[in-house]
């Protein structure tokens, strides 16, 4: 089968500062896998590489079988979570709608096949509930909800997740990665998570690929997870602590305060 | 000075027909591109245009062209430089703060130096009703319809790329082109805006109507078509009100269309209270 994501001696580099090379990585069909490191390591980067929306330097990339290109339907994408301003006049609903068809061209008239879709979406997402009203007026786990079910319309291939996490509780966090990783469990989707804390999500990862400053590993959490490989990584001592089933990174990087958070 | 003279007033009605239907198709794509103004947040832009229209319609006036023409191409090239040079929001304000008062300047140039009637001169800021013409009714006309069909035609897409750019992006909605075709759709309706309200008070139908509908309406039909609504009682309103004063018809217009705010913001307020305290 083909794999969901081959890189093959990838580089990516803007000017003279390079955030990665040599990376080699092969994403199989309903894996999932983490990317994790400090802000600035180009883990959102490549995750728009694999989107079609930032080309590589160097090396090769290929999604699903062919080179990445934007608006691929076998790809689910999830944003940095990022609440909706003001009086954006959408509902819960038609923000999720956009999953479906609002790449469509055309008199907005929406085919009844599509309205039974979004219908279902709104369900398997949980979010009858609260589909009707305001999209601005959702709390953030709301709205991450409603475009977990926006990137799933189309029983994606491979779900490209960027911090979805970021600023929920914990309840929410469990209940939105436990989506995503349904959408892994029943389509056999690919997932690629780019997240600055591995937590959430630990129960689900295959494997993570760990980037700091250019340096790259990849493997199962047990393995790289560990202090004598992050402090390789890293170069500088980190201590990489289990409490209970979470995993705490100390000491790494550059400024100690924000790395002493749990995050990994 | 009467603000308010009904004698006469059928044989007035008779003289504005033209008028009237020029303001109620301005209403209908007013308030519709209105919609889309919020949704991508541009009021300030749309500023900047009917400035820069303002000054293509008095230069037009000054060397004798047609003030229609002149006023589509003002506006076209603003919008124009607004979206070729201010992509992100804070770029694009900083380029309308520095075109608005330019365009402004050179209008009130072109008019000062203007040897015709003095009566032509500030309609073009305040507006006029009877002073459209027959052919000039079918230019409105059919650019208003040009506007309305073509948003229409991609109003899924737009409305996408408005409200959530990033995914839009990803799945393949061609946000540039579709970002350039609006300022140019814009651009379109402000000009047949200036012809009416003048080019100060073009807000008052391009966005209050909007703004007035985001109070009390969430999906995006119903805020479009109450928008529509509210565009169009202000326009068709305020020529109607306005036949037979001695008065422009802008403060008419703006005072129906701040009204209709007044009123959707006391209700929305109303109902989102109602919303917290049953929450």
């Amino acid at each position: 089968m083909t794999p969901a994501i081959e890189l093959s001696g990838a580089r990516l580099a803007f000017g003279d500062r390079t955030l990665w090379r040599d990376l080699d990585l092969a994403v199989a069909a309903g894996e999932f896998v983490a990317v994790l490191g400090p802000n600035g390591s180009g883990k959102t980067t490549l995750l728009k590489a694999v989107l079609g929306t930032q080309p590589l330097s160097g090396g090769t990339l290929r999604v699903l079988g062919r080179p990445p290109a934007r608006g691929d339907r076998r790809i689910g994408y999830i944003p940095q979570q990022r609440l909706l301003d003001a009086s954006t006049p959408v509902r819960g609903a038609d923000l999720l709608g956009f999953g479906v068809d609002g790449a469509r061209f055309g008199l907005p008239v929406r085919r009844r096949a599509d309205r039974e879709r979004v219908a279902r979406l709104i369900h398997d997402v949980g979010a009858d509930a609260f589909a009707d009203r305001a999209a601005w007026r959702l709390s953030g786990g709301e709205q991450q909800r409603l475009r977990v079910g926006q990137a799933i319309a189309d029983d994606p291939a491979l779900l490209l997740c960027d911090e979805p996490l970021i600023s929920l509780d914990l309840a929410n966090q469990a209940a939105v990665s436990g989506l995503i990783d349904r959408q892994r469990r029943e389509h056999g989707a690919a997932v690629l998570f780019v997240t600055h804390d591995v937590n959430p999500v630990l129960e689900y990862v295959d494997r993570v690929v760990y980037l700091v400053d250019g340096r790259v590993r990849i493997g199962p959490p047990d393995e790289v997870l560990t202090s004598p490989v992050l402090s390789e990584l890293y170069r500088t001592h980190v201590d990489v602590v289990r409490v209970h089933d979470r995993v705490v990174v100390v000491g790494a990087g550059h400024d100690p305060h924000e790395h002493a958070e749990d995050a990994s | 000075m009467t603000l308010f003279d009904f004698s006469d007033y059928g044989a007035l009605l008779g003289l504005v027909t033209n008028s009237l239907i020029a303001g109620a198709l301005l209403g209908i794509v007013g308030g519709l591109i209105g919609f889309f103004v919020m949704a991508r947040d541009l009021p300030f832009a749309v500023h900047g245009i009917s400035e820069l229209s303002f000054a293509g319609a008095a230069g037009a006036l000054l060397v004798g062209a047609d003030v229609v023409v002149g006023s589509v191409v003002g506006s076209i090239v603003a919008a124009l430089l607004i979206g070729l040079l201010g992509v992100r929001a804070r770029e694009r304000n900083s380029v309308i703060g520095v075109l608005m008062p330019f365009g402004l300047g050179l209008g009130i140039l072109f008019l000062a130096i203007y040897p015709g009637r003095s009566a032509n001169r500030f309609g073009l800021l305040t507006g006029q009703v009877v002073s459209v013409d027959g052919p000039q009714v079918l230019v409105l006309i059919g650019v208003s319809l040009v506007v309305l069909v073509t948003l229409l035609l991609v109003w899924r897409p737009l409305l996408f790329a408005s409200v959530d750019e990033d995914v839009a992006i990803a799945r393949g909605v061609p946000t540039r082109a579709l970002s350039m075709l609006f300022m140019v759709l814009l651009a379109l309706t402000v000009s047949v805006a200036v012809q009416t309200v003048g080019a100060l008070l073009v807000l008052a139908l391009l966005v209050t109507p909007a703004a007035a509908a985001l109070r009390v309406a969430s999906g995006p039909l119903a805020v479009a078509l109450l928008s529509m609504a509210f565009a169009t009682v202000s326009v068709v309103g305020g020529i109607l009100l306005a036949l037979g004063a001695a008065i422009p018809i802008s403060p008419y217009v703006t005072t129906i269309s701040f009204l209709i705010y007044l009123v959707c913001r006391i209700v929305g307020g109303r109902r989102s209270a109602r919303v917290r305290s049953a929450a």
